[in-house]
């Protein structure tokens, strides 16, 4: 089991062993969607309140909560890659990057288009709608500083430390901007996570987010292999490798 | 001649960038004049109703804040960088941490502390209360050393790079939200005659941890830049 | 099955978002697999002009 572990640490055996997992990955992770996808649409019952349009949450709840914890797994490998100096974790975090702003982004749109039913406004400063916005733009500086350094091994240490400022503050964001909110709070109550929730609107919430889960474990896999390849360019393995391809 | 101590050195690094920010002063006067410009950019932008102004005045005077301390952080290591002192500072058998608070309190010095004796005149322009102007001092008192203290994490990811100064509002900006909202909201808060305290404990509590944690990020952060 | 295209009136809304997903989704595929290829391709390429340097 820790001789697997060692293995996978190893660039080389890391390509060959996620080339073969990522199908399944991504299999699971259809079929999850598939369901989550027939359980929110055709299964779940219309809100009495908000009618059909609470079906965005499907979508808007899981996406939220991926580009929390792609965050905190970013940060994590960053801390790993920094302190242990494993070149895999560095390819993990930075690979993560992308799909996390792309989650954010999601969860932004979808509250927002959300909202315009609800509210009756495209955007309203809402503390979770607001957090997500700044997370985005932490996501954003991740990637920005990842592609101004030029070697790769200091730009991912660099996006390492970044990494972890931000998630040391994110729970600090989060908490003030909540508490901004609460100082001009509007009269409407935001309906984006209700008190009880119907079984038979959280089975297909649940599903989607396992569902995102395994599209983010297929996807970045298939991203840290591209940038495992892309710094290893220069060893015997890849030379082999690149032969066989053509 | 006995090589110094913690102490000594960070009196020398303290005293050798007052010194050197002291024969740049016109250079150093730039983001105090843009602290003042921006505040007096917003009257005449959505008009004069003093009524408006005493409203959203510690918000503008708060962001002014913020952008003119965004602008001064390039200055905390651009010029040990291109003379190469930075590379020597790195070599120094002292702690680096301890010697990033002498950097950044001598950048504070420089950049903060002046803002807060401009800001009674920016707090008389947007028509804030005495009572707010008290707490505006005291904010910016607490506020700008963590805007200092994260900036230069800011400043130590990207002095390295060719277009740094782009990407370090990016980066930096997202970190200072919640000392904006904290501080910003004191002042709103002092002005309606609602007490701030809880306000500014948070601040001081933002402080305490800045000055706790973000030293020895910088540390590290410019260990990686300059590796 | 009109009616569940109608989302009971907020179709646009739904609609919208789960095609914004499917594109977001898609994209983030899409990206690596692209990269992946022209990366081999690219490398393949190296080899060859290196081994014909060679020569």
């Amino acid at each position: 089991m820790i001789h697997f572990f060692h293995q996978l640490a190893s660039p080389k055996h890391f390509y060959r062993i996620s080339g073969k997992w990522i199908p399944w990955l991504g299999l699971a992770c259809l079929g999850f969607m598939l369901a989550g996808l027939y359980e929110g649409l055709l299964v779940a019952p219309t809100d009495y309140q908000q009618g059909d349009s609470y079906r965005i949450m499907f979508i808007h709840v899981p996406a939220a909560w991926m580009s929390l914890f792609i965050y905190v797994v970013m940060a994590g490998a960053g801390v790993i890659g920094l302190v242990w100096r494993i070149k895999l974790a560095e390819v993990m975090a930075i690979s993560s990057a992308h799909i996390g702003a792309s989650f954010t982004f999601l969860a932004l749109i979808t509250g927002s288009i959300w909202g315009k039913p609800m509210w009756g406004a495209w955007w309203v400063w809402d503390a979770r709608l607001t957090s997500e916005l700044i997370l985005l733009f932490l996501y954003l500086g991740v990637i920005a500083l990842y592609n101004a350094v030029e070697d790769r091994r200091t730009a991912a240490r660099a996006t390492s430390i970044l990494a972890l400022v931000g998630v040391v503050n994110i729970p600090i964001i989060h908490y003030s901007v909540e508490w901004w909110n609460t100082l001009h709070q509007g009269p409407t109550v935001t309906k984006f996570d209700a008190p009880s929730i119907d079984m038979r609107m959280l089975i297909p919430l649940l599903l989607m987010a396992v569902a995102f889960k395994l599209f983010y474990a297929t996807v970045v896999l298939m991203r840290a292999r591209v940038e495992v390849l892309q710094r290893e360019r220069n060893t015997g393995w890849v030379h082999e490798l690149v032969s066989k391809y053509e | 001649m006995k090589p110094a101590t913690l102490p000594q050195a960070f009196a020398i690094l303290l005293r050798r960038d007052l010194t050197l920010a002291y024969r740049r002063r016109s250079e150093m006067i730039n983001p105090l004049l843009f602290f003042v410009l921006v505040t007096a950019m917003f009257p005449l932008g959505i008009g004069a109703d003093p009524a408006l102004l005493r409203d959203i005045g510690p918000g503008i005077i708060w962001v002014a804040a913020l952008l003119a301390s965004l602008l001064s952080l390039e200055t905390v290591f651009r010029s040990d960088f291109d003379d190469g002192s930075l590379e020597q500072l790195l070599l120094s058998p002292h702690p680096l941490s301890i010697l990033m608070i002498a950097k950044v309190l001598a950048h504070w010095l420089v950049t903060g502390l002046p803002l807060l004796i401009v800001a009674p005149l920016l707090s008389v322009l947007l028509n804030l209360s005495h009572e707010a102007m008290r707490t505006l001092l005291i904010t910016l008192a607490l506020g700008t050393p963590v805007l200092s203290l994260i900036g230069a994490i800011g400043v130590a990811l990207t002095v390295g790079l060719r277009k740094g100064g782009t990407i370090l509002s990016l980066l930096v900006l997202p970190l200072y939200v919640p000392v904006l909202i904290f501080a910003a909201s004191a002042v709103a808060n002092s002005d309606a005659g609602l007490p701030v305290s809880a306000h500014l404990s948070l601040l001081a509590a933002l402080l305490v941890l800045a000055t706790s944690l973000s030293p020895a990020a910088t540390a590290a952060s410019l260990r990686i830049s300059m590796s | 099955m009109s009616e569940f295209l109608h989302m009971g009136g907020y179709a646009a809304y739904v609609w919208s978002s789960y095609g914004i997903a499917l594109v977001v989704l898609v994209a983030n595929l899409i990206a690596p697999m692209t990269a992946h290829r022209k990366l081999l391709t690219q490398l393949a390429r190296r080899d060859q002009r290196a081994r014909r340097m060679k020569r």
